[in-house]
């Protein structure tokens, strides 16, 4: 049932225009000096008529509380996203990242007046080094994706310096791999072979041993894997490769199961980014910015980009100067520091106990939805424990006419954030639910209860009703085809808009 | 002139010296919503069964193929304003590419329309 | 521990549930002899108390832009940030959530990215602008390789006004897939120098206006050169206040304009996290790397906001993505759409032009210290100047007298060792410019 008001707000939901109907371009909220009008650019100054609208302070807080007030967040609710890892985001690290002397910092200052700075990359260095078991980190990378490439070019690196680059043009990454592998593999040159995986959603060892060759630069392989399963071969997949001559890249995207339990470097690793943005809790913030240190083994810790950290004494000092023959330099200055005073924040918050409890906690959230959530729902490798996700499909749904998507958008009305849907994509109509051991049992059984419930439901033949949801959201289903065919990227004044039809 | 079948779900059939090419209603409907299709250059030089097109819904993306060897000869422009045409119409209004055929012949070694039909009952 | 809501008994609850003795039994894939048996050697867990005086004394070490006098620029910019800015990027909706994959109950970031896309269009006078991107180097760096896919050619030309770190950022994405990077060598006032290196195979050229020695540059006779050869212009900035005041880079012909948008709502925060800024033609939206957000209807036909042509990106489109990206800058881009808000056209401007008179104030009184030269003519807040003695030993004697005066090129890049990149906002008072110079003379005399 919708109620329509005169208002367009409904409740505490109150009507939000673009700042384009309602803001001014001679408006502004910020009180500055007027100029004086001199300037050195003759020619060179605006002509183009600027057009951004203004709003006063005032007006811009609502607009954006407003605003706020459409989203759902961990704040909020359970957000049980499959491989995204949305678990509590502590507020000491809030706020220590805004201490003036971490937040005010160029990052060109003279490195003597850094020091702090120099020193706190140098402890998470040690901590991350620690944690993974691994020689040498690159700390710069912007995010995950950004992580596993800064990883593939130090494979590349490497082969170059073995004079091997030319002959080794394959890597291989198992069918369950997430979209950013080939895709990296792809940007740092080389040539994507997917391998196949086996019954139990785990790599075909057999078939990866048929890969194998003299032509393979790396396996990139996703442990746990995006199925939310250990790779028990995973020791194996490390020898085979090292003993054809290749690298083992690791995607750290779900390292958050076995941070504290396991070393990758442990595991014949030879280069993994990690995202902190997901094991080490910095927030997502609506899409970014991530974070994707690199850790490296010993064969390739020296072909890590600049800048790196040295200490002389009780000096810590920046070389900034690209190395030949290492990889390059992957951003302007040193990478994501606000990222890297939250991620220790919270390192050093839960000590090596405390993260060894994150994972285990992690496991255990994940195992138990799994174990109550397994009669209801098809869960493809379900015999085994799963690591910190577990995954379902909608194979025993779809007969009644419900999918995937109809689930998700029913959570919606319930007042959850969905789980990740249709990925992997190994598995048709794929439910990945991570609830991260940030969850409370009473939370837990809650959005059990209310899954089986919806299980229930689409098995009483209520499709329709699924169908028609959410309901209750901020909005109704939205028309992603629309949006897709006719893209409509910016507002524009409504006389060039129709101009433009 | 009958209408041949790829596994990767082209239909081809020849129109005067030119085999017009296009995805089967199969395909489109697994496919869902059509929201773009990128075309080749005319006067591309294809080889059977590599990639000459790309076809996309909201959420996927896929490879087309050419079902034949030749030389790209006109690519339906209609499909820019109207990717809807590949639902609404796949083996006709919304055709992807006329190819000028290096080999005709080509086309016996693909599935007729029974075969086609069979061939999908199996997946 | 604080952040985890289990007890004990939960977890003996749980484990019964699940049917298994111990955690471990949850651990059984993992190889025996990779399980640690006990903990890693780092320090056990703190109380919110002692993290905080911990990380407290790491910051004190530091001594923060506003306890010196403060001049340095070269790619990252010392502004003043409204404080409803920082206040709101904290709400728990924009801080606390996910990229917005359920539209129906994420509006609000959705639509707040809308507006900064339109918003970023509106300002570099180009038709169509992304969700964002890491910063202004991976963006410049993103659109080499853009031009290259549209293009099909392999070779860009970046003049010697580009930073030095874009430049090399670019090379470390470019080379892997074959697309050749020449910069050109470092030049003051040679923006346009890229025309004489235009020839028919290259992709594009790239400049940088304002340039890293602040040079601001006619970018028309540029584009139409590239455009004659069927190159694409990219336009960079690390500056962004300057398109207050300096004619965008769409209205001169530039293809793409990549630069670097921490200077509104972003703090300088030593490097990152940043928000890079990327706009292109209409026509190449498809060529375009990272998240677009547009608009669409909802089931009732209300207006509502998605993530769309997303078959561009690699969670769809794999190997053959225009881009290995999954993430935007997602909160600096909330920072600098509702800092951009709050000024405004109007504050735009006004802010521009003070950083550009504060830049002159400070332009005038450097080159009256005796031996300091100022070598850039049309600059917007930075400039370079020549000293009589190496830049470098000029910087670290200026700071011993409590002045951050710039930065010395040849940390940057090889070469040019007598020249510093000095930089002045609207946060510089003329006491500050006074002290400075007359500093300035006391290190040099």
């Amino acid at each position: 049932m919708s109620v329509e008001t005169t208002s367009g707000s409904r409740g505490l939901l109150q009507r939000v225009d673009l700042i384009f109907e309602d803001g001014d371009p001679r408006r502004t909220g910020v009180d500055l000096p007027a100029p004086k009008g001199v300037s050195k650019l003759g020619a060179l100054e605006r002509k183009a008529p600027l057009e951004i609208p203004g709003l006063k302070e005032p007006e811009a807080l609502r607009h954006y509380v407003r605003l706020s007030q459409r989203n759902y967040a961990i704040d909020l609710g359970l957000f049980p996203l499959g491989s995204c890892t949305m678990k509590h985001n502590p507020r000491l690290n809030e706020k220590v990242v805004r201490l003036e002397g971490f937040a005010d910092l160029h990052p060109l200052q003279p490195t003597e007046t850094t020091q702090g700075a120099l020193e706190l990359m140098d402890q998470l260095a040690h901590w991350l080094l620690t944690l993974t078991g691994m020689a040498g980190v690159a700390l710069s990378p912007k995010a995950g994706a950004h992580g596993e490439f800064c990883g593939m070019l130090a494979i590349r690196a490497a082969l170059e310096a073995r004079g091997e680059l030319d002959k080794r043009r394959r890597v291989l990454a198992p069918v369950s791999a997430h979209g950013t592998n080939p895709s990296t593999a792809v940007a740092a040159g080389f040539i994507v072979d997917e391998v196949g995986a086996d019954a139990r959603g785990r790599v075909d060892l057999e078939a990866f041993k048929k890969h194998l060759g003299d032509d393979v630069a790396a396996v990139m392989l996703t442990n746990p894997n995006t199925c939310g399963l250990f790779e028990p071969d995973v020791k194996a997949i490390a020898d085979l490769v090292h003993a054809a001559g290749g690298y083992f890249y690791c995607d750290g995207a779900n390292y958050n199961a076995i941070v504290g339990r396991v070393r990758p470097g442990d595991l014949g690793v030879d280069a993994m980014h990690i995202n902190l943005h997901k094991t080490f809790s910095t927030p997502h913030g609506g899409g970014g910015p991530g974070a994707g240190p690199v850790v490296f083994s010993e064969a390739l810790a020296r072909f890590a980009p600049a800048p790196k950290i040295v200490k002389a004494g009780d000096r810590f000092d920046l070389i900034e100067a690209n190395e030949p023959g290492h990889v390059g330099r992957m951003c302007a200055f040193h990478g994501q520091m606000g990222m890297y005073v939250r991620a220790l924040a919270y390192m050093m918050s839960h000590g090596a106990d405390g993260l060894r409890q994150v994972a285990e906690d992690a496991v255990l959230n994940a195992n138990y939805l799994l174990a109550r959530l397994k009669p209801h729902f098809n869960a493809p490798f379900g015999d085994g424990p799963c690591m910190h996700e577990a995954l379902f499909d909608d194979s025993n749904l779809r007969t009644h006419g419900v999918e995937t998507i109809d689930i998700a958008k029913a959570l919606l009305d319930e007042g959850y954030h969905p789980m990740t849907t249709y990925f992997p994509l190994v598995v048709h109509g794929a439910m990945l639910v991570e609830p991260t051991e940030t969850e409370s049992k009473a939370e837990l059984d809650r959005f059990a209860d209310v899954m089986i419930a919806l299980a229930k439901r689409a098995k009483g033949n209520d499709a329709a009703s699924f169908k028609a949801q959410p309901r209750l959201a901020p909005m109704r289903r939205l028309d992603e085809t629309r949006a897709a065919r006719q893209p409509k990227l910016r507002w524009k004044p409504e006389a060039a808009a129709r101009a433009a039809e | 002139m009958t209408t041949r079948y790829t596994k990767d779900h082209e239909w081809v059939r020849m129109e005067g010296d030119v085999a017009v090419v296009g995805i089967t209603p199969y395909a489109a409907e697994q496919l869902g919503d059509v929201v773009f299709v990128e075309l080749p250059d005319v006067g591309k030089v294809v080889k059977a069964g590599a990639d000459m097109a790309v076809v996309e819904s909201a959420k996927a993306a896929s490879d087309v193929y050419a079902p034949i060897g030749g030389s790209v000869a006109a690519v339906n422009e209609a499909l820019a304003g109207s990717p809807q045409l590949v639902n609404e119409s796949a083996d006709g209004e919304g055709w992807f590419v006329k190819i000028k055929p290096d080999n005709p012949g080509e086309l016996d070694a693909l599935m007729d329309a029974a075969a086609y039909a069979d061939y999908v009952r199996g997946l | 521990m604080r952040y985890l809501p289990l007890s004990d008994e939960d977890r003996a609850a749980m484990l019964a549930v699940i049917g298994a003795k111990s955690i471990d039994d949850l651990y059984v894939d993992v190889p025996a002899e990779a399980r640690l048996k006990g903990l890693v050697d780092l320090p056990l867990k703190q109380g919110e108390l002692q993290v905080e005086r911990a990380l407290r004394a790491l910051a004190e070490k530091n001594i923060p832009a506003r306890r010196a006098t403060f001049f340095i620029g070269a790619g990252a910019y010392r502004h003043h940030v409204p404080a409803s800015v920082d206040h709101l990027i904290q709400r728990s909706e924009f801080l606390t959530t996910y990229t917005p994959y359920q539209p129906e109950i994420a509006q609000g970031t959705l639509q707040a990215l809308y507006e900064f896309q339109t918003q970023v269009a509106m300002l570099t006078g180009m038709e169509v602008a992304n969700a964002s991107m890491y910063d202004g180097s991976t963006a410049a760096a993103e659109a080499a390789l853009m031009a290259a896919r549209v293009t099909k050619r392999a070779k860009v030309i970046f003049s010697g006004g580009v930073h030095p770190h874009y430049v090399a950022t670019a090379r470390t994405h470019c080379a892997p897939v074959g697309v050749e990077v020449i910069a050109l060598d470092p030049a003051i006032d040679g923006e346009a120098a890229v025309i004489d290196a235009l020839a028919g195979d290259v992709a594009a050229v790239v400049v940088q206006s304002p340039n890293a020695f602040g040079t601001v540059s006619d970018l028309a006779p540029i584009a139409a050169a590239a455009h004659a050869q069927g190159a694409l212009l990219i336009s960079t900035f690390t500056e962004v206040v300057s398109l207050g005041l300096i004619e965008p880079p769409g209205a001169m012909g530039a293809d793409i304009v990549a630069g670097e948008g921490q200077s509104i709502g972003n703090a300088l925060a030593y490097g990152g996290p940043y928000v890079g800024l990327f706009a292109t033609r209409e026509k190449f939206i498809r060529q375009m790397p990272g998240r677009l957000c547009g608009e669409t209807l909802d089931a009732d036909g209300k207006r509502g906001f998605v993530l769309t042509l997303s078959t561009r990106e690699q969670h769809i489109r794999r190997e053959k993505a225009t881009s290995n990206i999954c993430t935007n800058a997602g909160l600096c881009t909330m920072a600098f759409t509702i800092h951009m808000t709050l000024l405004g056209a109007a504050g735009l401007e006004r802010l521009a032009r003070l950083n550009h008179e504060t830049a002159i104030r400070l332009a005038d009184a450097l080159a009256g210290v005796k031996g300091v030269e100022v070598l850039t003519e049309r600059f917007f807040n930075e400039f370079a100047i020549r000293t009589p003695k190496a830049a470098q030993a000029v910087i670290d004697a200026l700071l011993a007298k409590g002045v951050m005066g710039g930065v010395a090129y040849s940390r940057l890049a090889p070469g040019m060792d007598d020249v510093v990149l000095v930089c002045a906002t609207e946060t510089n008072t003329d006491d500050d410019i006074a002290h400075y110079a007359r500093v300035l003379g006391e290190v040099l005399g």
